[in-house]
This record gives C-alpha cells, sequence and structure tokens, in this order.
C-alpha cells in the first residue's frame, strides 16, 4: 500500500500545466520507477500527484525539417533503443538507456523522468549532456527552451517552477551527425544498478579518420551533477589519434574533476575510474566514428 | 526404487502455477496489521516514549511499547530446546526492549486497520533517548570505553572458549620448520530470502495461533511459550509453503510479538509482515569474522603445528551466540590433521549492529575463506601445487575427530579435487598463466571443505514420522521436518515410497506443518534433515511396511518372509509374482467385517551419529586491472554428499548455494556507519545480490560415496554448496594478479587499491 493522498491524471500539456498550476504541492509522476520507491521509503508519503503518463503527446520520437531530433520525456527506455531514429542516428543514447535497471524497469521508465530526478548517476543524463541536448519546458507563461546543463540546478534539484513540466527534450544536427559515441556505466553489477561512474565521448574525426576535430565528453557521479570536461575536450581539437593522445585525455580530465568521497566509493577510486574511463570510452568512440586504434 | 532418480519435485506444479499457499495467502478474512518502531539510535535507552498522538489516529486499534511489554527474556535461537540449564541458548531479550542494543532495534509496535495507518502511527510516536556511543567492530566492544551491552557479559564478550591438542609451543621448535602467518576477514551478509518474514496470529478457544513462514514451527511454538510466559501447549504454530530461510528463520523472530500482540485486541488476527530494510537490520546476518592464522609447516608441506585465533562480530543479541565461531574452529580442525599440534583460541563479541545468527553453512564459510586462502599462502611460499599441499594433510578415511568422536565413515574428496583438476585443465592452466602482463589477467584457483550433517553430538538429533494408510492403498506422508525450498517434501516422498514398495503417486506428503498435528521434529537446519529425519522415516516405513505385510498374511497366508511389496503390489519375494495390490489389502482392512484396522505407524528417532560431507570449488578469472573488475569465466562445484536422492534437486541445491557464495566472494556486504551505526545499504539496490548477467553458468559435479550411518547412504548437501567458491575466487585473483586478497568481499576498490599499493596501476 501507498501512502498517497490524491492523484490527478492529465491527458493533456494543458491539462497538465492547469492540474500542476492547482496543485503546487503535487509532484509529477511519469512511471513511477523513482516517485513510487520515495513515497514507499516515506520521503514523499502522503503526497499528491499529478500523473503525466497517459499524455500521448510527450511520448515518441521524431525528426524535425532541420535534423533536430525531438524525444517526448513520456518515452520509455525500452521504446527509445528501439527507436529506429536513435538507432541510426544516435545509437549512443539507445545504448546508454538500455543499461538502467531492469527490463521491467526501462519499459516503465521515462528519460524525461530521468533526468527530471536529478540525480548525477541517471544514465541518460551525461550522454544528453554530451550531445547538447535542449530542453522544451511548458508552463502557464508558455514555453520556454534551455540548455540541459541548466536544467540541473544541483543534486536532485532542476528548473521547473510551479505549473511546469518538461515536454521535449531536443538534440540538434550539428550535434549528432559524423560523431561516433561511446557510454560506459561503471557499476558494481552488470545490471539492476546504479553508476558507480558513468562516463560518454562523442567525437568527430577529420577526413582521414586519424586525428580528432571535435570531442564531447560527459561524466555522471564525478561530481554533485553530470558534468561536461571543456579543458579535455579543447586540448584534444585537432590531436591525432595515438597512445599520446589518450594519456593527455586521462590526465587532463583529472583536472576538470572532483569526485566526493562516500561509503559507496572513495576519491580516489573514483578518479582512477575517471581516467581509466574516459580513455576507454574515446577509443571505442573513435572507432565508432570510423577510426582506428593503433596501439 | 526412486532412490537416485530425478523425481519432478511434488511441490513443483503448485509452485509454478501460483496455487501453492505461502503464509501470506493462508489468511482470508478480515485482519488487522501490526508494524513495529525501530530505535534509531543504536546505543542506549528509551527514557520515554509517548504514543498519546499516534493513538488518536483513526484506525490506530493499539499500540504496544517496551514500557509494558510482559518482563520477561527469552532466547530467540532455533536449537532444539536443552533441559541442561548451561546448555541451554542465551535469553537476553523481550519482546520489545528499553535497552536499545542497535540501530533498528524493536522498541514499539502499532496496530491499525491498515498498512497506510499503521506506518502514519509509528511517525506520530515520540521517543526519548539516552544515547550511548556506539561500536560496530570487536576491537571496540572489548575495549575499556564501551559500554557493556548485556548485564551478564562484561567486555561485550558473550563468550570465549580455547582447546588445545598437542603442545603448539613445543611443536614449534622443530628444526627447519617455516611458519606462515596471515589475517584474514569475513564481512556481514544477508540470508536474502525473497520472502521476507511473515506471520498471522490470531485465538482461538483460549489459545494462540500463529502461521509464520518460519524453517521451525516447533521450535516456534516452545519460544513463544516462554517469550509470553505461557505453556507450549496454549500455542499453535502452522507453517505453510515458505520463500527461503537460509537460517534466517531458524530463528524465532516477530512471532512472539505477534502472538502478543493478537491478545491485545481480543484474538482478533494481527498480520505482521517485515519490508526489505527491516529484515536486513532487525532479524539475522552472517557473522563477520576475523581469523589470525599461524601455521608452521616442513619444507615438504607437510602441517606440523597450527593455531587459529577468532572473532565473531555477534552484534546487539546473542542469538545463536557462540555456536558459530565454536563451528568454524571445530571445521578448522576437521578439514586438515596437522601432525603435531593444533591450538584454538575463539570469541564472540557483542557489537552495536545487526545481530548474527544462522546462516546457510554455519560459520564455516567465513572459516573456510580464511583457512583456504591461508592454505593458498603456504603453497605460494613453499613453492608447492596448492592441490598437493592440500591432499597431503586433509581429512582421510576412517580420520576420528578427538573432540567430538565423529568418525570419517566415506570420503570421496580426493576425487572431487581430481574431477575439478582434470574438468579445468589445471596443469596447463597454472602454467599457462604464469608471468603475465598487460591490464587484462587470467587465473585459476579453488578451494576444499568438509561438513557436518545434523548437529550431533552437540545437541539433539529426534525426528518423528507418520504414515497413514488410505483406503486405496496410498498413504499420507507427515513429518515434522520442513519444506524450505530445497526439495525435502520430494526426497521424503521417494524415500517412503522406497521402502515401502509404492508408487511415489502414491505417497501423499503433507507439506503444511502444525504443531497441533505434525509428529515432532526441530526443523529445517544444519543440513540435517535427509539425513536424520531421513531415519525416523525409514524407521516409521519399514514399521509401516511390516503392518500390510501382516494384514496380507492374514488374507492370504502366505508367511510374511515370503512376501514383498514392489511398485504398490503386494508380491511372492522369489519370483515376484503379483499376489494382490496394496489397495486389496487397504480396503479388506478398511471395511473387514471380521477384522477392521486403520494401518499406521509413527515413529520417533533419536540419532546418534554424524558424517563429514566434502567438496571442491574451482574457478577461473579475468580481472581487469585498472577499473579492479572480476569477471568469473567458468566456476565449478564438486561434492561428495554421500548417495545422491534426486540429482537434479541436488544439482539445483548446489547452484543456490554457489549464486550466494558468488556474492559472499565478490559483492555483498552489509555496511553500518562506524560513527552512528546505521545501516547504510539496506535495500536490494545498495546490496549488491549477484544478477543473472554477474552470473557465470554454475557447473556442479558429484563423486558419490556410500555412507554406512546415512538412511540412505546421503549425507549433507543443503548447506556445504555455499562454502568454497570464495577462497576459491579469491585464489584464481591471486593466481591471474599475484596480489593476495584476505578480506572478503573482493570488490573492485580494494582491487584497484592493493593494485595501486603493488605497482600494478
Amino acid at each position: 500500500m501507498y501512502d498517497i493522498k490524491e492523484i490527478y491524471e492529465a491527458m493533456s500539456v494543458a491539462q497538465a500545466v492547469e492540474l500542476l498550476s492547482a496543485h503546487p504541492e503535487a509532484k509529477i509522476i511519469a512511471g513511477g520507477s523513482d516517485v513510487l520507491i520515495k513515497i514507499r521509503e516515506g520521503k514523499m508519503a502522503g503526497c499528491e500527484l499529478v500523473s503525466i503518463f497517459g499524455i500521448n503527446e510527450l511520448k515518441g520520437i521524431k525528426i524535425e525539417a532541420d535534423g533536430t531530433i525531438v524525444i517526448g520525456p513520456v518515452t520509455s527506455f525500452s521504446s527509445i533503443t528501439k527507436d529506429s531514429i536513435i538507432q541510426k542516428f544516435i545509437p549512443v543514447l539507445g545504448a546508454a538507456v538500455d543499461q538502467v535497471g531492469g527490463p521491467q524497469i526501462r519499459n516503465i521508465g521515462t528519460i524525461g523522468g530521468n533526468i527530471s530526478n536529478g540525480v548525477t548517476s541517471a544514465d541518460s543524463a551525461s550522454t544528453l549532456f554530451a550531445l547538447n541536448a535542449k530542453l522544451e519546458i511548458t508552463g502557464p507563461s508558455g514555453t520556454r527552451k534551455l540548455p540541459i546543463q541548466d536544467y540541473y540546478q544541483g543534486p536532485g534539484k532542476v528548473d521547473l517552477k510551479t505549473g511546469e513540466l518538461l515536454t521535449a527534450i531536443r538534440i540538434e544536427q550539428s550535434n549528432y551527425e559524423g560523431f561516433g559515441g561511446h557510454y560506459i556505466k561503471y557499476a558494481m553489477r552488470n545490471a539492476m544498478d546504479i553508476a558507480t561512474l558513468a562516463c560518454v565521448a562523442t567525437v568527430k574525426l577529420n577526413a582521414s579518420k586519424n586525428a580528432i576535430e571535435e570531442m564531447h565528453l560527459a561524466l555522471g557521479v564525478a561530481g554533485p551533477i553530470p558534468m561536461r570536461c571543456p579543458i579535455t575536450e579543447e586540448a584534444v581539437k585537432g590531436k591525432k589519434i595515438d597512445a599520446a593522445l589518450f594519456d593527455l585525455v586521462g590526465k587532463t580530465v583529472l583536472t576538470e574533476v572532483n569526485p566526493r568521497t562516500s561509503w559507496r566509493a572513495s576519491k580516489e577510486f573514483r578518479l582512477q575510474l575517471v581516467e581509466e574511463l574516459s580513455k576507454r570510452a574515446l577509443k571505442q568512440a573513435i572507432i565508432f566514428a570510423g577510426g582506428a586504434l593503433h596501439d | 526404487m526412486s532412490i537416485g532418480k530425478s523425481v519432478k519435485r511434488v511441490d513443483g506444479y503448485e509452485k509454478v502455477t501460483g496455487r501453492a499457499r505461502y503464509t501470506d495467502d493462508f489468511f482470508e478474512g478480515k485482519f488487522l496489521i501490526a508494524k513495529v518502531l525501530h530505535s534509531t539510535v543504536a546505543n542506549g535507552w528509551v527514557k520515554s516514549i509517548d504514543t498519546s498522538v499516534a493513538e488518536k489516529l483513526p484506525g490506530v486499534v493499539k499500540i504496544a511499547t517496551c514500557m509494558d511489554v510482559p518482563d520477561i527474556e527469552f532466547p530467540t535461537a532455533g536449537h532444539p530446546w536443552s533441559t541442561d540449564p548451561n546448555h541451554q541458548d542465551v535469553a537476553d531479550r523481550k519482546m520489545l526492549n528499553r535497552r536499545v542494543r542497535l540501530y533498528g532495534d524493536d522498541i514499539a509496535a502499532v496496530i491499525a486497520e491498515d498498512e497506510v495507518i499503521a506506518k502514519r502511527a509509528l511517525a506520530l510516536i515520540k521517543v526519548e533517548y539516552e544515547e550511548y556511543k556506539p561500536f560496530v567492530t570487536v576491537e571496540e566492544a572489548m575495549s575499556d570505553d564501551a559500554t557493556q551491552l548485556h548485564e551478564a557479559f562484561p567486555k561485550n564478550i558473550l563468550k570465549h572458549t580455547a582447546y588445545e591438542l598437542g603442545n603448539f609451543e613445543e611443536a614449534c621448535k622443530e628444526e627447519g620448520l617455516k611458519f606462515f602467518e596471515g589475517k584474514y576477514e569475513t564481512q556481514t551478509v544477508q540470508h536474502c530470502h525473497i520472502e521476507n518474514p511473515i506471520s498471522y496470529a490470531y485465538m482461538e478457544k483460549g489459545r494462540i495461533v500463529v502461521v509464520s513462514s518460519t524453517q521451525i514451527p516447533h521450535i516456534c511454538r516452545r519460544v513463544i511459550g516462554q517469550a509470553l510466559g505461557l505453556p507450549w501447549g496454549k500455542i499453535r504454530v502452522i507453517k505453510p509453503y515458505i520463500g527461503g530461510g537460509f537460517g534466517n528463520k531458524q530463528e524465532v523472530l516477530y512471532e512472539p510479538l505477534n502472538a502478543y500482540l493478537t491478545t491485545l485486541v481480543g484474538g482478533r488476527c494481527v498480520k505482521l509482515e517485515l519490508s526489505r530494510e527491516e529484515t536486513f537490520v532487525s532479524t539475522r546476518v552472517r557473522h563477520a569474522m576475523t581469523f589470525y592464522l599461524k601455521t608452521a609447516v616442513r619444507a615438504d608441506g607437510r602441517l606440523v603445528a597450527r593455531k587459529i585465533e577468532g572473532y565473531s562480530n555477534q552484534g546487539g543479541y546473542a542469538s545463536h551466540g557462540h555456536a558459530l565461531i565454536a563451528n568454524s574452529t571445530n571445521g578448522f580442525r576437521h578439514l586438515y590433521q596437522e601432525e603435531k599440534a593444533l591450538k584454538s583460541d575463539v570469541y564472540t563479541v557483542f557489537t552495536n549492529i545487526s545481530s548474527g545468527g544462522a546462516m546457510r553453512a554455519y560459520g564455516i564459510p567465513q572459516m573456510i575463506f580464511a583457512c583456504e586462502s591461508h592454505m593458498e599462502d603456504i603453497a605460494n611460499g613453499l613453492k608447492i601445487d596448492p592441490i598437493e599441499l592440500r591432499k597431503k594433510n586433509m581429512m582421510k578415511l576412517g580420520y576420528i575427530d578427538p573432540l567430538s568422536g565423529i568418525e570419517c565413515h566415506s570420503n570421496g574428496l580426493a576425487e572431487c579435487i581430481e574431477k575439478g583438476k582434470v574438468a579445468f585443465a589445471w596443469d596447463e592452466k597454472r602454467a599457462a598463466f604464469v608471468n603475465q602482463t598487460g591490464p587484462i589477467r587470467k587465473g585459476i584457483g579453488m578451494a576444499i571443505f568438509s561438513y557436518k550433517t545434523g548437529v550431533y553430538p552437540v545437541s539433539l538429533e529426534t525426528a518423528a514420522c507418520r504414515i497413514v494408510l488410505n483406503q486405496d492403498g496410498s498413504v499420507q506422508l507427515q513429518l515434522g521436518a520442513t519444506e524450505i525450498g530445497q526439495g525435502a517434501d520430494t526426497v521424503f516422498t521417494q524415500m517412503a515410497a522406497e521402502i515401502i514398495g509404492l508408487q511415489v503417486e502414491d505417497v501423499h506428503i503433507i507439506s503444511t506443518q502444525d504443531t497441533d498435528i505434525t509428529p515432532f521434529d526441530t526443523g529445517a537446519y544444519a543440513s540435517r534433515q535427509s539425513y536424520v529425519s531421513g531415519m525416523a522415516l525409514r524407521k516409521t516405513a519399514e514399521e509401516f511396511k511390516g503392518k500390510i505385510l501382516a494384514y496380507a498374511h492374514e488374507m492370504y497366508k502366505h508367511p510374511i518372509y515370503m512376501m514383498d511389496i514392489v511398485a504398490g503390489n503386494i508380491v511372492k519375494k522369489e519370483t515376484g509374482k503379483i499376489i494382490a495390490t496394496v489397495g486389496n489389502v487397504a480396503e479388506e482392512a478398511f471395511y473387514s467385517l471380521t477384522h477392521s484396522v486403520h494401518i499406521t505407524a509413527e515413529a520417533t528417532n533419536q540419532c546418534k551419529s554424524n558424517a563429514f560431507s566434502f567438496g571442491a570449488c574451482f574457478a577461473e578469472v579475468e580481472v581487469d586491472i585498472p577499473v579492479g573488475k572480476v569477471k568469473v569465466l567458468r566456476i565449478m562445484n564438486i561434492h561428495d554428499s554421500g548417495i545422491i536422492l534426486n540429482p537434479q534437486l541436488a544439482e539445483a541445491q548446489v547452484h543456490g548455494g554457489m549464486s550466494m557464495a558468488l556474492g559472499f566472494g565478490l559483492s555483498e556486504q552489509l555496511l553500518f556507519d562506524s560513527k552512528t551505526g546505521k545501516p547504510l545499504n539496506d535495500n536490494f539496490l545498495d546490496y549488491k545480490i549477484p544478477t543473472m548477467l554477474d552470473t557465470p553458468e554454475l557447473e556442479a559435479g558429484f563423486v558419490e560415496t556410500f555412507e554406512v550411518t546415512g538412511p540412505f547412504g546421503n549425507k549433507s548437501l543443503g548447506e556445504p554448496p555455499t562454502i568454497p567458491a570464495a577462497p576459491a575466487l579469491r585464489n584464481a585473483i591471486f593466481n591471474a594478479t599475484g596480489i593476495a586478497i584476505n578480506k572478503s568481499p573482493i570488490m573492485p576498490e580494494q582491487l584497484v587499491s592493493k593494485f595501486k599499493e603493488n605497482g600494478l596501476i
């Protein structure tokens, strides 16, 4: 039995905005794979909920005329992984969300919930950071767009004001076309786990496929919220693919992160993972981008 | 003949179709919900408890607190009762306790109309504590500034026992000996049975009925009686199918409290079900143990003298207490026989963490992790093949334990080792894995064990069985021994069919135990039932068969010794010619106008023997050094459990044990905050049980010996599968990397830190 005071079901975005405005204390629930756990733990016991799970306009993936890929936030992880647009243009995102929990969670959990939960370990978040995703927020005063980095305000805290909800995740063509990407979830188990460290690299190579044109490197659990590594990204621009490149990535990325020690893992251990996984993610991303490794 | 055949589980169809009734399915009708209030300090005293606001919440029926429960301290361990006061379990807790000894101690209970109301009421109870500094380790608990948790136990030492065979110091004086020393530590783990502890309690005709998910219904009845100060006959315990126990339900945890709660509400039915978090913290765990081992050995690998010093972290309450580490040191003595001397010193110490109790293999996995890691270190130091070192020193046929008198009547250990050695191409792989470089390295390792069967001579071993004939010649079979998922009902059915001479389908086992009806047995633990309860079953079935044949003699005049029962038929022994069916005899026996008799048999058997079972585990791993990941490429257990009663069930039993052992070796640990004693990972996300994707194919092998003391040549198999994998994995990692890890679980962070320390990273 869950301790829920009231649940309101919205069938359209407009109705959701209305319900959220009328019940400012209410929490948004989509798949429920995070919210129900918090209710059970007592953290959100006795809460009011607005369900957006029935809003069909928030589900599915489409591609716009300018090549922008738009993901509805109530799209489940398994739908994303199986989607032909994702498979064709951003396979790294499909692979990343295929590592969330287990099959049941991936069928019910949604990508919008994953990022709106505001946690650093969310499997979709670091990849969306690397893809420079832009978020569309709808509220009583209309719609606004912001980069995903600005959505995260702190651990568990995202930029949603009263009456607002996330209505689209947008990825522009320039952030995926020509890129190869690879996501590594490092956890204590191979399934049903949260990341001890998450690392994703997307990379675009030069025409002869032997040097880096552009790299996006994002990390989860290396800080309180997901993060990009701008210094490392800048440092590798134009660099040849050789052993020195990976050393450079491993060493530079360490200057950008400040993970903390907790009972789950020490800072030293996480730093070792940051260094090693950044190299490994980049190596695989280079292969996916059509390059080759000679070490 | 059904022994030795893979007879299908007799409860299989019921379980896979969802028709089998577990405790939660057992009670139909209206009932109340009880929830326990747990302490939020680990060490202290409840100064006051205010339930006035909670009581006013609509739907709250009653609240009981530690201020008003009966002033009776009782023992919770699921041991047979001892009539010798010196051998009785420690009675150190009431149903609810003012003296708080762990974070999560039971201090009050709410009875409400539903679960949401009960939980809301818990949040409204105000508790004021006097707090003391908590201590979570044995070292802290034994130090001078630790508060004493129990009045009767100074320095928080529950018990300290020692023995010496030969003279250790003298033996060490031999010239040319090499000495090895090591400290080995194991962690706190939990059973993680899928069904959390649950019971229903209600009153009927002035008696209390408790339906519970327990391994030990008859012991449960006794403890409820003791805890409530009621005659034991006033209590009736019913045990339906249960969703796993692994020793945690060999303890009487919340049944007494629930029995008490129903008396507070006029005997209305009360359901008390624990959450997963409560199960992790407030039930029982496997004791974390630390061992200091010292061994004197000749250059050829012959062990001369050994010393074991051990410390067991008991947590807040005595539970099964010192019996665990006492079993560890006994097992240490059994597995290898040194030539001259063995010295043992072991302590069990109270701390402010979750209480240690029985868990599959009862202290042996911890000791074997230490012992078999140590043996590997010795082999490595002496440059002897680890298998040769073990073979030179391990228990041989005919061994008699000098302290317990248990004799080794059957021993397939060497054959188990040989089987693993061949399957894993041991010699070739050991040679191939020498001097590896690079980030990914492979290794192979093994470990062995011995284990007892039942608890004789430490405790009472008694069991009873009843067989009742039906009018069609089929029978009901009743035992106090319990089905807890291991397949007991199926092998008991096979045993009865085998001895009486019936078809398996004509034996109807009654799975549910009801202490008002079911013959006495102490229950499922110590891998005892197929051995001890099997003896009672055999005795009863033989008596029953004799009665059938005696009645057949009345009907058909043949001398009893001329007849036998085969596949449900009365036959002439010599020729096998069918005289009649057992059904013909049954019908006549029931309805005869001259001599009507209802044929039944019931017998008690007191077992006064024990048997050593054996086994080995072989493991091959791949270690990803820069990130500290261990991939288990292959793992195999090989067991000598005597005659295998049902090969398919036996194999499944081994798989389950190995799965638990993978977690114990590589990923599971229940953690407590060192400052507050608060549990940190009391859920299935943060406590890392291996998933299917972390589990390689689990291979099981058997070496069948005939155990003469066993009712069917059989000996223990329930617990042993979970013993040897952790050290086998540890030794494989050692083989791969040259790094000896002496602390379980061997998780990535520990590996990375050791690899850095030793220059591998």
